[in-house]
């Protein structure tokens, strides 16, 4: 942190000195339940309430949203999130659960609304009192996000929405919803529009959320099915046949590419605690026997587990040199790689720690002899989420090839 | 001491980077290279040593060779990471000359206190120097040699010289009845004998020589600590060399799939190729991105800067092997012939793959300090 802290403007050292101060003094109790790994697990009511009184705390003492202008409820400040973040981070407190929300939606609602909107959406968003989610798949259309055929029929100043959304992460807590919406059949990327939707008002009422379960047995995300569900043009960000434009601003910011930073807490150790990196592989390779003798005595398994901390620390000095544009040969070149990278590192370390475990991987969270309880089985079966979801690793690399190398557009 | 979070990669170093890059795509293009070096194509061609001195002499007189000589010894003084972007550009024209030996020099020289100094002086008044300390076995462990020096005379032999008939003098290891020393010989001096080895890439030489009754001035006493003290430097130079070459490489690729057309579209629409070169990249920025923070450590933190050299020429070797690979098959056909430039540097990423140590040779020396010494295991 100190690296961080000596090249701090004077605004971001005073506040970074306040959140340091105000964390110390405002730690939240510990959890009296199991948290999953991330937010995007969350499955009852108990997880849920305790993470968004964190999330409401810490936006209350201005630790959220704090590049935002004081108008839609943010900070006014500049360029202090990144600083709120790293302490929040240092301090390990527990995760934001509108991640949705805080990640993507927020973003996408602050350059793309009408002010109004902007105004009465951003406050209950940032404070975590309205959870978000984002309905962007459907049954049909997955890499090829435009195909979505969810029907927004316009009538005088309402719209009349018909259709099936899948993958929704939080839909089954979310007041809110970013929607991608087919309003011209004749066109493909033209005749997108995008909206918010209030969901949870309309659950029962041209809404219906039902859960999808993860090859871990764990729920999270969720079908949506809209059965003539009216919304208020009101709604609608930007103009319309602009929904792929707006879904951009979207899918930068989810990649971890965009403008503004995204307000990021976690660290909190807790019974769910899992960290995948290649420390912990490490720490398993001791602890495990092979043929005798610890798995970390083991010439092949060190040298897979040196490329996995040489994959780790690759990332993050290419986070460290994203930020120096005469050592980039292209602006986005490694920004673009950010989401794919950290999705692969991921599966492959929690891929290689099975490996490691031997026997004991066959071992799940039910079980007391799983080593590190079973999350590492858990972590490299949801990394399967990460590769896919967000625009699969395939996509990712075509967007590269695409963009940065220049290569020809595959679609 | 804390490392800046730019590497400090400061605006001189920018400054260096871009005009070494100007200067060998304006003095050097790969036509040239092409012209200068592969003139025979003979598999069981004699072994040469192509390069062109005129060039090199420019490069000595804007004093990019002395740039690592700290300045007291009359140099320039540049921290490493100037240096590293010089040596990427110097990569990516696959410029045949000495000075990734005379860096290499200068950094083990630099490491070895009061009696390297002298040395240093001849580096900065332009003296190029090549690394021999290496033995028959091709052993990359400092105090591998076989070379011994006793009553004032160095006896044996050094293998694996790089560049050997470009430059003037050599950086020698030697067995001494107090340890392994460090020791300075002219090429011509009397009883070195250069002998040529027949080598694949066309843009380097090498050599082994040997040493018979050479009088030899000593630079260190304690040349494993000198060595210790260097290596880093000296693997961190050559993996930007080889990210350099890598991004050629991906460059000249992509270059040439976006032209090549079959079934009616050019190549690199085809997911099958596309792909595997954003494989490529993503290999040289993970090395790059090591490489310039191994580059740092050595300035600013150098009690972090063998794990992190060990990480950029790890990664480095496995980026120039993907990189080298994908460069000639994604040429197709044309990429197998010798009038296509990709196999330069193919062949000169062969080389630099192995050179000082190969992937997994980094990775068994990183996990002895990550994870602890390998137990001895009865077997």
């Amino acid at each position: 942190m100190s690296d961080s802290a000596s090249k701090d403007s004077p605004e971001q050292a005073e506040f970074r000195e306040y959140c340091r101060t105000w964390l110390q003094d405002n730690r939240p109790p510990d959890p009296t339940v199991r948290l999953p790994l991330s937010a995007l697990e969350i499955m009852t009511t108990e997880q849920l309430t305790y993470l968004q009184a964190w999330q409401k705390a810490a936006y209350d003492a201005g630790l959220v949203g704090c590049d935002y202008p004081e108008a839609v409820g943010g900070g006014g400040r500049k360029d202090c999130q990144r600083v709120a973040n790293e302490e929040m981070l240092a301090a390990r407190m527990p995760y934001f659960p509108n991640i949705i929300g805080l990640g993507m939606a927020a973003p996408t609602v602050f350059y793309h609304a009408q002010d109004e909107l902007k105004q009465r959406l951003l406050p209950r968003l940032f404070s975590g009192e309205d959870i978000w989610c984002q309905g962007f798949s459907e049954p049909g259309a997955g890499s090829d996000l435009a195909s979505v055929q969810t029907f927004a029929e316009r009538r005088g100043d309402k719209w009349v929405i018909n259709g099936h959304k899948v993958w929704t992460s939080l839909a089954h807590f979310a007041e809110w919803m970013i929607i991608l919406l087919r309003t011209d059949k004749s066109h493909k990327y033209d005749g997108l529009s995008y909206f918010v939707v209030p969901i949870r008002s309309a659950l029962g009422k041209g809404v219906t959320v039902r859960p999808l379960i993860k090859i871990t047995g764990e729920t999270g995300f969720n079908e949506v099915i809209f059965d003539k569900l009216e919304v208020d043009d009101s709604y609608r960000l930007d103009e319309l046949g602009k929904g792929w434009q707006v879904a951009m601003t979207t899918l930068l910011h989810e990649r971890g590419a965009g403008e503004l930073q995204t307000p990021r807490s976690g660290g909190l150790k807790n019974k769910g605690s899992h960290a995948t990196t290649a420390a912990n592989l490490i720490e398993l390779a001791r602890t495990v026997q092979r043929d005798g003798h610890a798995a970390a005595d083991d010439p092949l398994i060190r040298d897979r587990i040196m490329q996995q901390l040489i994959r780790e620390v690759g990332f993050a000095q290419n986070q460290r040199r994203a930020r120096v544009p005469d050592l980039l040969d292209h602006p986005m070149r490694l920004l673009l790689q950010n989401k794919l990278l950290a999705s692969e590192i991921s599966q492959q370390t929690s891929e290689l720690a099975l490996e490691v475990a031997g026997a004991s991987a066959s071992l799940y969270l039910g079980d007391d002899n799983a080593p590190a309880g079973g999350q590492w089985n858990l972590a490299y079966m949801n990394s399967y989420g990460m590769t896919i979801a967000a625009g699969t690793s395939e996509v990712q690399r075509n967007i590269l090839g695409e963009r940065v190398l220049g290569l020809a557009k595959s679609k | 001491m804390t490392q800046p979070d730019n590497f400090g990669f400061n605006e001189e170093a920018a400054l260096l980077k871009s005009s070494a890059r100007k200067f060998f795509a304006d003095k050097f293009p790969t036509s040239t290279l092409h012209a200068l070096v592969a003139g025979d194509h003979r598999p069981d061609r004699p072994s040469e040593c192509l390069w062109d001195r005129s060039l090199w002499q420019q490069m000595v007189d804007l004093g990019w060779t002395m740039l690592a000589v700290p300045e007291a010894s009359g140099g320039v003084g540049m921290p490493a990471v100037a240096v590293a972007g010089l040596v990427e550009e110097l990569g990516r024209a696959a410029f045949p000359c000495p000075l990734l030996g005379t860096l290499s020099a200068t950094y083990v020289l630099a490491a070895c206190g009061a009696a390297g100094e002298q040395a240093l002086a001849e580096i900065a008044a332009g003296s190029s120097a090549a690394l021999a300390i290496t033995n028959a076995a091709g052993s990359w462990s400092a105090g591998d040699t076989d070379v011994r020096f006793a009553d004032g005379k160095l006896n044996g032999g050094a293998w694996y010289v790089q560049d050997a008939r470009k430059v003037g003098r050599l950086l020698v290891s030697a067995h001494t009845d107090a340890g392994l020393g460090l020791f300075w010989v002219a090429t011509d001096a009397p009883g070195v004998n250069v002998q040529a080895d027949t080598i694949v890439d066309l843009t380097r030489d090498q050599a082994h020589i040997s040493f018979t009754d050479v009088a030899a001035e000593q630079v260190s006493a304690n040349g494993l600590a000198a060595l210790g003290q260097a290596m880093p430097a000296v693997w961190t130079m050559l993996a930007a060399d080889m990210v350099g070459a890598a991004e050629w490489q991906l460059q000249t690729t992509v270059e040439y799939v976006g032209t090549r057309q079959q079934f009616d579209r050019p190549l690199g629409f085809f997911q099958a190729v596309k792909h595997p070169l954003v494989d490529v990249m993503l290999q040289i920025d993970q090395a790059k991105s090591l490489v310039y923070n191994a580059a740092c450590a050595i300035d600013c933190e150098p009690g972090r800067a063998l794990q992190a050299a060990h990480m950029a020429k790890a990664s480095a070797s496995e980026a120039a092997a993907y990189a080298s690979g994908r460069s000639v098959q994604l040429h197709g056909g044309i990429g197998f012939t010798w009038e296509c430039f990709v196999h330069l540097y193919f062949k000169r990423q062969k080389h630099s793959q192995m050179l000082f140590g190969d992937a997994a040779w980094h990775r068994a020396r990183l996990a002895d300090i990550v994870i602890g010494p390998l137990a001895a295991t009865a077997s």
